[in-house]
Parts: structure tokens; sequence; C-alpha cells
């Protein structure tokens, strides 16, 4: 009885987020012109001769889309507390849970939406690697940016505490990528697509219990 | 019902709320005034359970669900219409569909928002924001109401309607817990006023037929 509620309940929040983010593009915009500067900067910065294609796109996959999320993360909750929605939310019947679940879904409809762009034409085991790696870093992103958003420095709070626990996630991605872009057997990367899948499973579990403590005031 | 019993909190040195006691039944509204920074806030959201106090208990009879909330921001979202925000937040509180179409109709007509429910926040005036805040925090058919500086921002015209509203909401046996810096503006709509400083009541009574004027006296007197 009390998950689908908990479901319902995320449901709406995430839905409404992504109504307000369609109707206002704010994330998305301020992400997509972060990527857009990034690819014309390794463009025009790289020497094709020295280092090739295959070699430094993982990087620049995996650089743009960490710091152009980080971007939209930050959007999560600061949307709530422009007009002080974040308590409105807090004093309605739901489980605090269902908040975290549904800001959770959003951001991972807004990471994908950008983040999918250069990665439709590759394989199918990317797209899996990219939503594994994507899972864990959002999780841990949007537990951040519930606990910074009442902070004076919020934008500057949320890299600060969330670059540290997107190193072993992000590592995991950039190698798997690389295999996986020099057309090297799957097997070579299940490993790494074993770690992901448990970084996220434990850090989703983490953040659904520790979330009603981080909006305590 | 709404009960407090001894409540106390700090924050670090500040002394919140210091041993608050009170009891507000259907139909009743406590008026609390006091300067900025007296606590009246924390005391709100101590009874709505967003902080919970280090010593004593607040009680609302039906727990969250009973409670509407109307601050001086709207809680709206501003990129969405009146509708939207109000669908939003019916859902959050399992407002049944057909319940919630009857609600909305029965509130936008009384709100005058019927012309403007598909507009977006972001295009209303600010006394329209406030009335559409109004049918956001009635839309679940609260039994208590918690309101905190409602008239803050409005014209003398919507300040009026707004306390014809909430007069006729306690009529229909709503308790309500009003808090503001502004004797005039909250002082009729009161059966029991209380003063408060330094999170202290320093008088809480029935107003007794007092009106605005009479009220703002003695609260000069007893802040002072």
């Amino acid at each position: 009885m009390r998950s689908p509620k908990l479901l319902r309940h995320a449901w709406a929040v995430a839905s409404k987020d992504l109504l307000v983010e369609f109707r206002s593009r704010t994330a998305i915009l301020s992400a997509a012109v972060f990527v857009v500067l990034v690819l014309v900067v390794f463009n025009f910065g790289r020497d094709p001769t020295a280092v090739s294609n295959v070699d430094l796109a993982p990087s620049i996959l995996w650089v743009t889309f960490t710091f152009a999320a980080i971007l939209a993360l930050n959007r999560a909750f600061q949307l709530e507390l422009e007009n002080q929605s974040l308590d409105g939310l807090l004093l309605a019947p739901i489980e605090r849970s269902s908040i975290y679940l549904g800001k959770l879904i959003a951001n991972l409809v807004f990471v994908a939406l950008f983040f999918n762009v250069p990665v439709l034409p590759y394989l199918v085991p990317l797209m899996a690697l990219i939503a594994l790696a994507t899972v864990g870093f959002v999780a841990v992103g949007t537990l951040f940016s519930a606990m910074t958003v009442r902070t004076r420095f919020a934008e500057l709070l949320l890299p600060v505490l969330l670059l540290p626990f997107m190193i072993p996630p992000l590592s995991w991605a950039v190698l798997a990528t690389g295999r996986l872009l020099a057309g090297r057997p799957l097997s070579e990367i299940v490993g790494w697509l074993n770690m992901l899948a448990v970084y996220d499973i434990v850090f989703v579990t983490l953040a659904i219990f520790l979330f009603p403590a981080t909006v305590n005031e | 019902m709404l009960l407090a019993e001894g409540l106390r909190h700090r924050f670090g040195a500040v002394r919140a709320l210091d041993d608050i006691s009170f009891a507000v039944q259907p139909g009743q509204t406590l008026a609390v005034f006091g300067p900025n920074g007296a606590g009246k806030t924390t005391l709100l959201k101590v009874l709505a359970g967003l902080i919970q106090p280090q010593r004593g208990r607040a009680q609302v009879d039906g727990g969250r669900r009973s409670i509407g909330w109307i601050g001086h921001q709207p809680q709206l979202y501003a990129q969405l219409t009146v509708r939207e925000n109000l669908r939003f937040w019916a859902s959050l509180y399992d407002v049944p569909e057909s319940e919630f179409a009857l609600r909305k109709d029965d509130l936008l007509l009384r709100l005058g928002l019927q012309d403007h429910a598909h507009r977006r926040v972001s295009e209303l005036s600010r006394g329209l924001v406030q009335r559409a805040a109004i049918a956001r925090a009635l839309i679940h058919d609260p039994r208590v109401l918690l309101l905190d500086e409602p008239f803050t921002g409005l014209d003398r015209m919507s300040a009026e309607e707004l306390r014809e509203l909430l007069s006729e909401e306690a009529a229909e046996g709503r308790a309500a817990v009003l808090v503001t810096h502004n004797v005039e503006e909250g002082a009729e709509l009161a059966t029991h006023i209380a003063f408060m400083r330094a999170g202290r009541f320093v008088q809480c009574a029935p107003r007794a037929g007092r009106g605005p004027a009479e009220v703002g006296e003695d609260y000069r007197n007893a802040i002072a």
C-alpha cells in the first residue's frame, strides 16, 4: 500500500519538475551552452596528429557530462526555494523519500536529454554504461543538491561535495568508454559495469534513507 | 483542534520559543503579534511539524493532512498555471479527482480566479497570486489554517478581501493561527490575541470585543 503511494507522489514531483523545466528551460539551456562551449574549445585546442579522436573522446564525453549535469543538479532544489515551495512539500502528508525520488527521476531525464545526443550513434553497451554511471552520479548529486540549497554558497558547495564521490564511477566509465570506442570485446568492460551497478544500489539506498535528515531544519 | 504545550526551542544562543502553551478550538482564530525576530514563524513551523521543538509538544488533530499554510510567499510554481498548481498540490494530499474538480471550481469562483485558471502564475498580479496561494492552501479542505504574515505585499483592497475570506473560513469551523507584526491587519480576524517577544507570550487572552486601535494600544504597552 505504501509503495504505490510513494511512487505516485514521486511521479507527481517529477512530472511537475519536468513541466516547469520544459517551460523555463533554465537547466537545459545552461547545460547545453556549456556542452557547446566545451566541444568548441576541445575542437580548436586539440592537435589531431598528436592525440587520436578515439583516445580523446571518452575524456571529453565525461568531462562535458559531469559539469553540465552539475549545472542541472544545482537547479533541482533551487526551484523549490524560489517560492518557498520546499516548506510546502515538507508540510504535505507524503513520505519525504518520495520528494527525493521525484527529484531523482526528473534529474535523470534532464541529464539523459543532453547526454544522449552524442551517444546515440554508438553501441547499446555504451547506453548501459551511461545509464549506470548516470544513476549513481545523479543519486548522490540530488541528495547533495537538497543538502546545499539552503546554504549561501550552494552553487560552489555542490561540486565541492559531489566531485569526490564522482571519481570512482567516472573513472570506471571513462575506462570502459575508451575500451568500447576502441572496439574491444564486451567481456573487458563487464567488471566496470558490475561495479557501477553496485555503486548505484548502495548510493540510491543510502540517499533514500538520508534524505529526510538533510531537509530537516 | 490545535494544541501547544510547553514549547521550547533554541537556535544556538537565541531563544526562539520559551514555554509557549495554548489551545485553539474549531472556529477560533489566535492572532500572534510580535516584532521581527520574536519567534512567530518558528512557532508556526513547530505547529506545522516542520521543526521539532526541543521541549514540549504541538498537536494538530488530523496531523499534517489537516493543515493549510498561507504565507507571504505563495508556494506556487511561476511557470505553471493556477489550475496546474492546484492539481499538483491536490495530488500530494491524495485528493480524489472528483473531489478535486468540485473544490477547484468552488475555490476559483469564491476567490474570483475563474477567468485566470489557465494563466501562468508568473503572469498574475500580486493580489491574484495571493488569491491563488489561498486556493492552494485550501484545496485539500484543511481543518486548521496557519497564516504567516499573509497580508504582506497586498494592497488595501486585496487585504480586505483576504480578511473577509478568512472570516468565512473561520465561520465554517476552521481553527487558525495568524502571526504578523502588523496589529491593524490581523486584530479584526482574531477571537484570541497573543503578544510575543523574544520567544515568550507576554499576554494571551480572548479579544473580548477590542477593536484594532485598542489591541494596538495594548500591544505597544505590552511589548514596550
